[in-house]
């Protein structure tokens, strides 16, 4: 790791305004991403502001029934907190299928949504990498690629977006609010998230020292039936290859609300629009299920390695539907 | 839980104090000592442990948040210590493998552990009791499947699961031992 100046803030508007005057400095909150990238040279701030001190780590009640997850809420708090837990049981079941005990000690919901991918040709400083050093290529292109992307690909990165919680967030249509040398914004998640495109180094619409301070849930009864479902090589502390946020409503047989939502297969939690297209007001059975998730995957592009992810990203959006209409059913 | 109230703020010049990156006074709490060292702000909670303050206990594996061997408390929750920086633990309680026995006494985890033979080599056996010890003061020690889950990031080479997770119900197990962590 390089050499790193170090300072402690109390409060956002210094956090904001020593971030914003130093182009090589940076945010350190949780740890889990900034320490790991620098010590592997992908990230080399000279300055870091520790800003974990900072009043953002609450979950408050939101003035017309929603909720406000404090951008420096630790995951293992936001999955435990029993309004979560009740309102928007999705986002405490990612949450907890996400990283291990330890890591969720650390990490924030914030910094959660800021952390890097874990594309092995990123993460090493010898390869080419278009999103690391723009202009050097995509190695995983024609490399070891079964982690990959099928969605929202380019030809320039096909690196998976490995954030659990922020695809039950996408689902819901949460919306991150920042603060930074321009004051406040309020940007919808499906747009905080960018595509790679051509600029796979941008992955946020965020300036220099714009600091997330917290994320909204919506009032959204629908979300209290709602789970998020996990593939992976192994049953925990391991990312997805397939994953399916969903929240659902069942009236006379008929899919009266819907809410989906993918991970470990798109470049960005990957809200899938298409599927609800088809689900919207379909009766509740496998074949109205199987029809969605195929005209969801019907633009995914495999890349050698990651074919097997189509046929598995469509059967876990089958399970997860067919488990959540059997559930309703029964309710 | 409280009712959101918003705060509007407005960025302030940089006012900061800044540390380093040369070697810096660092003042921290180690199982209930005050422990001052000169080290530069990259330097992690790990190695500081293990470097400055001679306390070896605490295990680096992987040095990169994969495998829980560097595992200790930080204000009673458990954490890695590679991904920690020491400065950043000024003003915090550190709480590391050491600090666990009451004299010569070991703590009820770590007599599980040798009586089960809840270990081979050894080498991610802080990190599993520190992990363990936490997991009882969670209240994540139901059943098997739950003490799995919930010590999935303490990673046993040697495959040592099954012993360890005997240990770990025997202290569950123990009247009055469920809230061992301090």
């Amino acid at each position: 790791m390089r050499p790193v100046s170090y300072s402690r803030v109390a409060d956002v508007g210094t956090a904001i305004g020593t971030v914003s005057a130093d182009p090589e400095s940076a945010f350190l909150a949780g740890g889990t991403t900034q320490v790991d990238l620098m010590r592997i040279y992908v990230e080399q701030p000279h300055r870091l502001v520790d800003i974990s001190d900072l009043p953002l780590n609450q979950v408050e009640e939101l003035p017309g029934g929603g909720l406000r997850l404090g951008g420096l809420a630790r995951m293992s708090d936001v999955a435990q907190e029993p309004a979560v837990v009740r309102r928007y049981p999705m986002v405490a079941e990612a949450l907890l299928l996400g990283a291990s005990p330890q890591l969720r000690n650390m990490a924030t919901v914030a910094g959660n949504l800021m952390q890097r991918v874990r594309c092995s040709y990123f993460r090493d400083v010898a390869a080419g990498c278009n999103k690391r050093t723009p202009g050097t290529g995509c190695s995983a292109l024609d490399g070891v690629n079964r982690g990959h992307a099928v969605l929202g690909t380019s030809d320039c990165c096909i690196a998976t977006h490995p954030s659990d919680v922020a695809v039950a967030l996408v689902a819901l249509d949460a919306v991150v609010q920042t603060e930074g040398p321009a004051g406040r914004r309020s940007i919808p998640i499906d747009d905080f998230f960018l595509l790679p495109g051509q600029t796979p180094e941008q992955e946020h619409p965020l300036t220099h020292g714009e600091l997330v301070t917290g994320i909204d849930l919506p009032p959204l009864p629908v979300a209290a039936t709602s789970r998020y479902v996990k593939i992976r090589d192994r049953e925990s502390y391991e990312f997805a290859l397939a994953s399916v946020a969903v929240a659902m409503s069942v009236a006379g047989g008929r899919i009266a609300e819907i809410r989906l939502a993918l991970g470990g297969v798109a470049t960005k939690p990957w809200r899938a629009r298409a599927a609800e297209r088809v689900l919207d007001g379909a009766p509740a059975t496998i074949e109205a299920f199987t029809r969605a998730a195929e005209a969801e995957l019907a633009p995914a592009v495999p890349h050698g390695m990651n074919a097997f992810k189509i046929e598995l990203a469509r059967r876990t959006m089958v399970r997860a539907l067919e488990e959540m209409a059997q559930r309703e059913g029964t309710a | 839980m409280k009712s959101y109230q918003a705060i509007r703020t407005t960025p302030a010049p940089d006012s900061a104090v800044v540390r380093g990156p040369g070697e810096v006074e660092v003042r921290l709490r180690v199982n209930g000592a005050t422990r001052t060292m000169s080290v530069e702000p990259r330097v992690s909670l790990l190695d500081a442990l293990r470097d400055r303050l001679e306390l070896t206990g605490t295990k680096k594996g992987c040095n990169q948040g994969a495998c829980g061997a560097c595992t200790v408390w930080v204000d009673r929750r458990r954490v890695l210590a590679c991904l920690t920086l020491a400065i950043s633990c000024e003003n915090r309680e550190v709480a590391t493998i050491e600090g666990l026995a009451d004299g010569d006494t070991l703590h009820p985890m770590q007599q599980a552990f040798l009586d089960a033979d809840a270990l081979q080599c050894g080498y991610c056996t802080p990190g599993q009791i520190m992990s363990a010890v936490a997991l009882l003061a969670e209240g994540h020690a139901g059943d098997d499947i739950e003490i799995r889950e919930w010590m999935s990031g303490n990673v046993c080479r040697c495959a040592a699961y099954p012993h360890i997770r005997a240990a770990i119900r025997r202290v569950r197990d123990e009247k009055g031992s469920g809230d061992a962590a301090r």
